[in-house]
């Protein structure tokens, strides 16, 4: 590397550090947490800057960040450390002092790494990426970057269809990450080890090539006269026509993160996770995350059992939480919870279990969870009110199931339930969703009937279905935000207005407003980027939190920026699509299958349910073939043994 | 039960660290040290540690002070390792002694601060702090939750002085002058922090450092109004001999009601 380009690498802590006494909550950016790693600058050839594009307290406990930076760093020759949105008050004063986006961890400038990567849970962190790379110095569109800038490489859920931000962004991984982020470090060392042969294009040619990296400078998006995408076209040879995701099949040779990072801060999640399974095949049909990770791949108990021990004590946290998209499903799910809470039943950790089925929920594994006697409060999530709609989701939750569930629960102490649902599904009417009210009366019924307690809770917390690229649900209509709220209004005062239950039951609900920017950007294709472009230039920042978000700046931006275009808004969101319509995302493949994608949203019309491959015949999503892998789970059978205590 | 006083430090970029996350961060390195605390009772049972007046965030300190209570006796400089090992560089344990006299917090009346004023030339500073010494009372305004404040900031000082030094220190070496203050302050109610002297100077003398100081808390202890001095909190525990160990009948009798 050159003396200039080593300069450019240093410390900007000193001018940070300047900076701190005027912001709030300093701790967040001076790095230092227990368990990160900081690597020699000269000694590493391949440096990467991993963001989650949100703040702090949020990203911090993020898993797919913290998964990555531990198997880069623990790579000779290769270093990552990790940086985070700044709030507009330290943004404003980097601004003005001209302090560029620096990594927590030696506060070297993300401009002077080899790959600036950033994880997107949401599409709501678009803005705030583009911030960064401002402030880092790296020009927003990647047609105006040099051989010097980072490549910009977009990772995480949101990146399975990463249109919306094609002209922010060098490339993009889609699935799983541990072993996508060695191999793009192998081809980045080649390359610079050559002398950077024919610049970032050769760099970039190289990743498209391997099938498995999304450049989306090299293909070219045509549109028909209506404004749908009539195709898009590689216009580099040898660059795929479609990119395939990426899949760890075993869950026990990626035993991350080994060393979780504990920070000083307090975050969002103040607790230890280990993820227990990935991937689900319940077949809920608005579950993208459901539909994109598959298949179903458990740890093992012994493999689970051993990340807790090694993870609690690399970190002193009180509490874990086991987690994967529906954690009672694990085929040893029982003998976990036993063996861990007998394991640390005398070192006061609490144990958890988020998203549980009603389905698989169990008295035995509640109360394995709850030793310490706290019985707070559990969740479910039915997502829909009638049974009729519950079909249409595939949501395979019987109401029986659910009051029977709840029984058991406030028969055994417990004295609040929160149930989830969602506002704006396909075939929706009013009833469907005033039936949720009815729900919740009978839910109060039950439990002071069998508790004989008046001392009964029931929250339901509603928010607006989004539909979601590759999921059934990609071709549907998305509720408009007036009619979502009109909804939302008229549960309300089903609720309000029951004499009997009503004081009982408490309604949280979100408005349709940040949903509809949601699903803009979820179902988006390559023109939003002018939108994104004119909410950040307008000040856009932060827009999943409610206080910095401005649906109207969205609605003004969108409105102004897909003029020239013919379409707009409403065309994004509540426009029904065909099936001979090509989505902007039909060229990234998540291994399902579209012909099969269709078919189940032709069910979902039907209400015609499917089960789960996990213990009835395969039904043919694609994924499996596709991928050239098959579902992986248990029993093996095994226990978890006592630990010594080793004094 | 035993009972362990700690002395630690925020230094660096820990500085930062608020009081709040330092007992995160010092409660989970209690579990990682597998120290065995006692724990309140309860339905949600804490681990027993007693913090005594924390620093404010973004000041440095030498001398903070805690006491922990523990179900077995530990040696204290074993512990003491430990601990320190087990929470990040910055936060360092530097101190620890057996806890066998009462009250330490009755003997932190006072605490000495260094405040690094760079960019300001050590004439200017000897000069406002003439000013302040010279003034019998300095009214400052504090935001606080419930409003500006307006209180004297001069009677809670019992020292302040510029020190004379030579440029900058080795670990920083920069070409901007660079005026040091030592200063002395009772604790008192409401609290006169260092910020709060600062702007004190501005007020008399509208000293205005051009980068916020770097303060830094030196000692903590108990003030000797006669020398001015403020000695060590833990120097009784260190000195006060070890308890004769009783035999366990006669404690039995001495805890039996009458």
């Amino acid at each position: 590397m050159s003396a200039e380009a080593t300069q450019a690498a240093e410390s900007v802590f000193p001018q940070l550090e300047a900076l701190l006494p005027h912001v709030q909550k300093p701790i967040q950016y001076v790095g230092g947490e227990l368990n990160s790693t900081v690597k020699d600058w000269e000694s590493c050839d391949v440096r990467w800057a991993l963001m989650y594009p949100d703040a702090y307290e949020v990203g911090l406990p993020n898993q797919g960040v913290m998964i990555l930076y531990e198997v880069l760093n623990e790579q000779q020759g290769v270093l990552a450390e990790r940086t985070y949105s700044v709030w507009p008050d330290l943004e404003e004063l980097m601004r003005e002092h001209s302090v560029p986006q620096f990594t927590v961890d030696s506060h070297r400038p993300v401009g002077a790494f080899d790959v600036f990567g950033l994880s997107f849970s949401t599409e709501l962190g678009y803005t705030n990426m583009l911030t960064a790379l401002d402030l880092a110095g790296i020009p927003l569109e990647a047609k105006d970057r040099g051989i010097d800038d980072p490549v910009v490489l977009a990772g995480g859920h949101a990146a399975f269809n990463p249109e919306p931000i094609a002209d922010f962004i060098d490339c993009a991984v889609i699935g799983d990450g541990e072993q996508a982020v060695l191999e793009v470090t192998a081809i980045i060392r080649a390359w610079k080890a050559e002398g950077r042969p024919g610049g970032r294009e050769e760099l970039l040619l190289r990743l498209a090539r391997t099938g498995g990296v999304y450049v989306p400078g090299f293909y070219d998006v045509e549109y028909l006269p209506d404004g749908r995408i009539a195709r898009v076209v590689p216009n580099r040879s040898g660059v795929p026509w479609r990119v395939s995701k990426h899949t760890v099949m075993d869950l026990d040779e990626w035993p991350y993160p080994k060393q979780p990072l504990v920070p000083l801060a307090e975050t969002v999640h103040e607790r230890m996770s280990v993820e227990i399974f990935r991937g689900c095949t319940r077949g809920c049909r608005f579950c993208q995350a459901g539909m994109i990770t598959r298949p179903v791949r458990e740890r093992s108990i012994t493999g689970i059992g051993e990340m807790v021990d090694k993870g609690l004590k690399a970190t002193g946290f009180e509490e874990v939480g086991l987690l994967s998209l529906s954690s009672a499903d694990h085929t040893e799910i029982a003998d976990i919870a036993k063996g861990l809470a007998d394991r640390y039943e005398e070192d006061k950790v609490g144990l958890s279990l988020p998203s549980t089925r009603v389905d698989a929920f169990n008295i035995d594994l509640a109360n394995e969870l709850t030793r310490n006697g706290r019985r707070s409060g559990l969740t479910f999530a039915p997502e829909g009110g009638s049974e009729r709609i519950r079909k249409v989701i595939n949501k395979m939750v019987s109401e029986e199931d659910l009051i029977r569930t709840v029984a058991t629960a406030y028969g055994n102490g417990w004295r609040q339930v929160k149930l989830y649902f969602m506002c704006g599904l396909p075939t929706e009417t009013d009833d469907d969703v005033l039936q949720i009210a009815d729900m919740a009366t009978r839910v109060i019924a039950k439990g002071r009937e069998v508790s004989g307690s008046g001392d009964i809770r029931c929250t339901v917390s509603i928010g607006g279905f989004v539909p979601k690229p590759h999921t059934p649900f990609q071709w549907a209509p998305q509720l408009s935000a007036e009619e979502t709220d009109a909804r939302l209004q008229k549960l309300r005062d089903k609720i309000r207005g029951d004499k009997k239950y009503g004081r009982s039951i408490g309604f949280r609900y979100h408005d349709g407003k940040p949903g509809i920017v949601e699903g803009l950007l979820s179902r988006g294709d390559r023109r939003l980027g002018a939108v994104i472009r004119a909410v950040y230039d307008d000040g856009g920042r932060f827009d999943g939190w409610r206080e910095h978000f401005s649906y109207d700046r969205w609605m003004a931006c969108a409105d102004k920026a897909l003029e020239p275009t013919g379409v707009d808004v409403d065309w994004y969101t509540t426009r029904e699509r065909g099936y001979e319509e090509v989505l902007p995302w039909d060229h990234l493949d998540s291994g399902l299958d579209k012909e099969w994608l269709w078919e189940d949203w032709q069910d979902a019309l039907d209400e015609t349910e499917v089960d789960d491959c996990r213990w009835t015949p395969c039904f043919d999503c694609g994924v499996c073939p596709a991928m050239d892998t098959e579902i992986q789970v248990g029993p093996t059978g095994k226990k978890l043994l006592p630990l010594t205590v080793v004094k | 039960m035993q009972r362990i006083r700690l002395r630690y430090t925020k230094r660096g970029r820990l500085r930062f660290t608020s009081h709040r996350d330092f007992q995160r961060a010092f409660e989970r390195a209690l579990r990682r040290a597998e120290v065995p605390m006692a724990y309140s009772a309860g339905f949600t049972p804490h681990p027993k540690v007693s913090y005594a007046n924390a620093a404010p965030t973004g000041t440095g300190s030498e001398a903070e002070y805690l006491e922990i209570a523990l179900t077995e006796a530990r040696d204290p400089e074993r512990l003491r390792l430990l601990l320190d090992e087990s929470l990040p560089a910055g936060l360092d344990v530097v101190d620890a002694v057996e806890a066998r006299t009462s009250g330490l917090a009755d003997r932190l009346t006072a605490s000495v601060w260094e405040l690094r004023l760079e960019g300001v030339r050590p004439a200017e500073a000897e000069a406002a702090v003439a000013a302040f010494n010279a003034a019998p009372t300095v009214e400052v305004q504090r935001r606080t939750k419930n409003g500006v404040r307006t209180f004297d900031t001069r009677s809670a000082v019992a020292h302040l002085e510029s020190l004379t030094t030579h440029g900058s220190p080795a670990d920083r070496p920069t070409d901007r002058p660079c005026a040091i203050l030592r200063l002395v302050v009772r604790h008192v109610t409401p609290a006169v922090r260092p910020d709060d002297v600062l702007s004190g100077l501005r007020a008399v003398a509208d000293l205005a450092p051009p980068v916020p100081a770097a303060v830094t808390r030196l000692a903590q202890g108990l003030f000797d109004e006669e020398t001015g001095a403020v000695t060590d909190p833990l120097a009784p525990d260190r000195e006060a001999k070890a308890p004769e160990p009783q035999p366990a009948a006669a404690s039995a009798a001495a805890k039996a009601p009458a």
